[in-house]
C-alpha cells in the first residue's frame, strides 16, 4: 500500500507547506555551515544530494500498479496543485538556466520567447485543456486515436509526440548533466547518468502520480531558488523588495550606457560558444524584418505550447473539467512568477557589469584588475568565459568580453558577491527544473509508446500489470536513449527547445483543435493533416538548417513550425472536405466533449 | 450519452464559442499587435520603463493570467446558465 491517498489529498496544503518550511530550514542550515567554515564544493553538493534525494522519496511513496494512477494520478490533483506541477513540468532546465542569459544578448528579439511560452496558455485553456479532460483519455494520441479512430491515426499522432518529446529531452538530461558535473564535480558524461537515475527514481514506480507530486516539490524550489537571489541582488543595489516593478530606471540606465560603451560595434576576436554584447537592451527594431520576426517566433512558441503532449497531459489529472481549466489559469500564475522574474535579473547582472559607477562593473576596468576577479577565473577555467585585448590597450572594452548565456544566472550570485550558499541554491533550483520537465517528457514517450502503441494497436488483450510492466521497461529504454544522446552533445540547449515547439505544432495543434471545434474534421483528414504537417516542417527545417536553401520571409530553423501548420491545417481541411463526413457516433462524441456535464467519452479504465 | 436536449447544447456551444472567441481577440492584441508596436511605444515611459520593452516583459504577461482567469468563470457560468455544468 502506498502512503499518497485520499487523506494525503486533502493535507496538501499541509504537506508542502512543511516541505516548504523544510527547504527553507535546510537553505539556512546551509548558510550557518558556510559561516562556519565548510567549503563552497561541499555545500554544493549538499544542495543537489539532498534536493534529489527528497524527490526519489516521494517518488517511492508515490509507487502504483494501479492503471489509472500510473497514467493519470487518479484524476484527484486539485488545480492550483496541478498549476504548480505543470509549471515545474513547463518551466525546464532551459528556462532557468538560460532564458536570462538570452535577454541579456538578444535584448527585445529574445522577449519573444517570454510571450510565447506564457501566452500559448491562453490556447490551452480556451481550446484544448478542458475538452480533453472532458474526454477522459490517458495519452494525447489516445484523444486523436479515438476521435478519429483507427490504428493510423493513432500511430501518426505517437509519432509525432515521439518526435517533438525527444527533441526536448535530450536538451533537459543534458542540462540535469551539466549541472550535476559541476556541482557534484563528476565529468559531465557521468552527470547525465546520474540526473538519469534521479529522473528515473522520480517517475517508474508512480507514473504521472509519482511525477505530480514531485513536480510539485520541485516547483517549490525551483522558484525559490530563482527569486530569492534576485530580490537579494535587487536589495544590494537599492531597488527594493520587489525588484520585478522597479528595475525601469535600469533599463534606461543602461540604454544609455550602451551608446557610452559602444554596444552594437562586432567584436574582431570569437570564441566557440561564446558572445560578446552586441544587441542594445530595450530598443525595438521599427523594420517590417524585426517585427515579422518576432511575432512569428512568438506565434511558433504559443501554437508548440498548446500541442506538448506532455503539457496538455497535466490537465488530465484534474478531479473535474472546471478544475482542468482554472488549473490552467494556476499554471500560468506560477509560470508567470519565474518569467517576470527574469528580465529583472538579466537586467541587474547587466547593470552590474557595464555600470562604472558600481564597485561590481567590469567593463573600462583594467584587463589584469578584471583577470583577478575570482568568477571571472573560476568561469574562464571551464570555458564558459573569455577576455581578451584585441586593440591591446590593457582596457576590457565590450566586444572583449566573452561568455555564455547560461552564465547569467550561474554566476550571477558571485558576480554581485552573495554568498555561497547561494550559488548552491541555483545550482538546486536549476537541476529541479531540469529533472521535472525531463520527468514529465520521458513519461508523455513511454506511455504513448505503452498505452497507444502496444496496448491499444499492438496487444490489446494485455492485463493491466503487464501494461504497467511495458511502461516502465520503456521508460528505462527512452531514458537510457535520451541520456546516451545528451552525452554525445549535439545541440546547444536552446536550438533544440525550439524545435520540439515547432515539431508539435507542425503535427499536432490542427488534429487537436479541430478535433473538438470543427465535427466535420475525419479520420482522412487528420491522418493527412499530422502526415504532411510533420513532413513539410521537417522537410523545411532540413532544408533551412543544413541543406543551405534561404528562408522564406525570415522564417528560419527555429519557426519552420510556421510551414508544417500552415501544410497541415489545409490538408486536413481539404482533406476532410473531400471525403465523406464523420460517422454517427463520432458526432455524437463530439457532443459530448464540448459540455462538461456527464460521463466522460472514454471509460474512466481502458 | 449525457441527457441534454439538441437545443440547449446548440445555445450552450454557440455562447462557448462567442467566448473563445473574445478570448482569443484579446489574445491576439497583446500576443501580436502591440509588439508589431513595440518600436513606437518605446518612447513612452511607462512605471519608469520604456513601454514596448515592458509590455513584453511583463504587461502581456499579466494581461494573460488575468483573462485565463477570467475565461475560467465565465465559462463556468455559461456551463451553469444551460444547466451543463458538472454536478459539485
Amino acid at each position: 500500500m502506498s502512503v499518497i491517498k485520499g487523506d494525503f489529498i486533502d493535507n496538501l496544503p499541509k504537506v508542502y507547506g512543511l516541505y516548504t518550511g523544510g527547504f527553507l530550514i535546510f537553505i539556512l542550515l546551509m548558510a550557518i555551515l558556510e559561516q562556519a567554515g565548510v567549503g563552497a564544493d561541499t555545500i554544493g553538493i549538499l544542495f543537489v544530494a539532498f534536493t534529489v534525494v527528497i524527490y526519489a522519496a516521494i517518488g517511492w511513496m508515490s509507487r502504483t500498479m494501479q492503471v489509472d494512477a500510473y497514467y493519470v494520478a487518479g484524476r484527484q490533483v486539485p488545480a492550483v496543485f496541478n498549476g504548480m506541477a505543470t509549471g515545474a513540468d513547463w518551466m525546464s532546465g532551459a528556462s532557468f538556466v538560460a532564458l536570462a542569459g538570452g535577454i541579456y544578448f538578444g535584448g527585445h528579439g529574445y522577449m519573444a520567447f517570454i510571450v510565447g511560452w506564457t501566452g500559448g496558455y491562453v490556447l490551452v485553456a480556451a481550446l484544448m485543456a478542458p475538452y480533453l479532460r472532458k474526454f477522459g483519455c490517458y495519452t494525447v494520441p489516445d484523444f486523436i486515436g479515438t476521435r478519429y479512430g483507427g490504428n493510423l491515426a493513432r500511430f501518426l499522432a505517437v509519432l509525432v509526440l515521439v518526435i517533438a518529446s525527444f527533441t526536448y529531452v535530450t536538451a533537459q538530461i543534458n542540462a540535469t548533466g551539466t549541472i550535476a558535473s559541476r556541482a557534484l564535480q563528476i565529468p559531465f558524461e557521468v552527470g547525465v547518468w546520474f540526473g538519469l537515475l534521479g529522473i528515473l527514481l522520480c517517475s517508474m514506480l508512480g507514473g504521472m502520480r509519482a511525477v505530480t507530486w514531485t513536480q510539485v516539490a520541485q516547483y517549490i524550489v525551483l522558484i525559490i531558488a530563482y527569486v530569492v537571489p534576485v530580490i537579494w541582488m535587487s536589495n544590494k543595489q537599492g531597488f527594493g523588495m520587489i525588484p520585478q516593478l522597479a528595475y525601469g530606471d535600469a533599463i534606461m540606465r543602461i540604454g544609455e550606457l550602451e551608446s557610452l560603451i559602444g554596444v552594437g560595434t562586432q567584436p574582431t576576436e570569437a570564441f566557440p560558444g561564446l558572445k560578446a554584447l552586441t544587441v542594445p537592451y530595450y530598443e525595438a527594431g521599427t523594420d517590417f524584418a524585426s517585427k515579422w520576426k518576432f511575432v512569428t517566433l512568438v506565434f511558433c512558441m504559443m501554437a508548440g505550447t498548446a500541442s506538448l503532449p506532455h503539457i496538455l497531459m497535466r490537465y488530465f489529472t484534474t478531479p473535474s473539467v472546471k478544475a482542468a481549466r482554472q488549473s490552467v489559469a494556476w499554471s500560468l500564475f506560477f509560470i508567470f512568477l519565474l518569467y517576470f522574474t527574469a528580465p529583472a535579473l538579466a537586467t541587474f547582472t547587466k547593470l552590474q557589469l557595464l555600470d562604472p559607477s558600481l564597485a561590481t562593473s567590469i567593463i573600462g576596468k583594467s584587463i589584469s584588475e578584471v583577470s583577478a576577479l575570482d568568477w571571472i577565473q573560476k568561469w574562464s577555467a571551464v570555458k564558459m568565459l573569455a577576455i581578451s585585448d584585441a586593440n591591446g590597450d590593457g582596457i576590457l572594452q565590450i566586444t572583449e568580453f566573452f561568455m555564455r548565456g547560461d552564465i547569467v544566472v550561474l554566476a550571477t550570485p558571485e558576480i554581485a558577491g552573495l554568498p555561497y550558499v547561494i550559488s548552491g541554491l541555483v545550482a538546486a533550483g536549476g537541476m529541479a527544473a531540469a529533472m521535472s520537465t525531463a520527468d514529465g517528457l520521458l513519461l508523455a514517450i513511454a506511455n504513448a509508446l505503452s498505452h497507444d502503441l502496444y496496448y491499444k494497436i499492438i496487444d490489446p488483450k494485455a492485463d493491466s500489470k503487464h501494461r504497467l510492466i511495458v511502461a516502465r521497461v520503456l521508460l528505462i529504454v527512452i531514458g537510457a536513449c535520451a541520456a546516451y544522446v545528451a552525452s554525445m552533445k549535439l545541440t546547444s540547449i536552446l536550438g533544440a527547445v525550439a524545435w520540439a515547439f515547432d515539431f508539435a505544432m507542425s503535427g499536432l495543434f490542427f488534429p487537436l483543435v479541430l478535433g473538438v471545434w470543427w465535427k466535420r474534421a475525419n479520420r482522412q483528414g487528420a491522418i493527412a493533416g499530422m502526415f504532411f504537417g510533420l513532413l513539410a516542417g521537417t522537410a523545411y527545417l532540413y532544408a533551412v538548417r543544413w541543406g543551405g536553401m534561404e528562408p522564406w520571409l525570415y522564417i528560419d530553423h527555429l519557426r519552420f513550425g510556421i510551414i508544417g501548420a500552415s501544410v497541415s491545417l489545409v490538408t486536413m481541411i481539404v482533406v476532410s472536405l473531400a471525403t465523406a463526413e464523420p460517422d454517427e457516433e463520432t458526432q455524437r462524441m463530439v457532443d459530448e466533449v464540448r459540455i462538461p456535464r456527464g460521463e466522460s467519452v472514454l471509460d474512466s479504465r481502458h | 450519452m449525457t441527457n441534454v436536449d439538441q437545443s440547449t447544447r446548440e445555445a450552450h456551444w454557440a455562447k462557448t464559442k462567442g467566448l473563445m472567441i473574445t478570448t482569443l481577440i484579446v489574445w491576439f492584441i497583446f500576443s501580436y499587435l502591440v509588439h508589431w508596436f513595440a518600436g513606437g511605444l518605446n518612447s513612452v515611459t511607462f512605471l519608469g520603463f520604456p513601454l514596448g520593452f515592458y509590455m513584453s516583459a511583463q504587461g502581456s504577461l499579466v494581461i494573460f493570467v488575468v483573462l485565463i482567469f477570467w475565461f475560467a468563470r465565465r465559462q463556468h457560468s455559461i456551463d451553469k446558465e444551460h444547466g451543463v455544468a458538472e454536478e459539485e
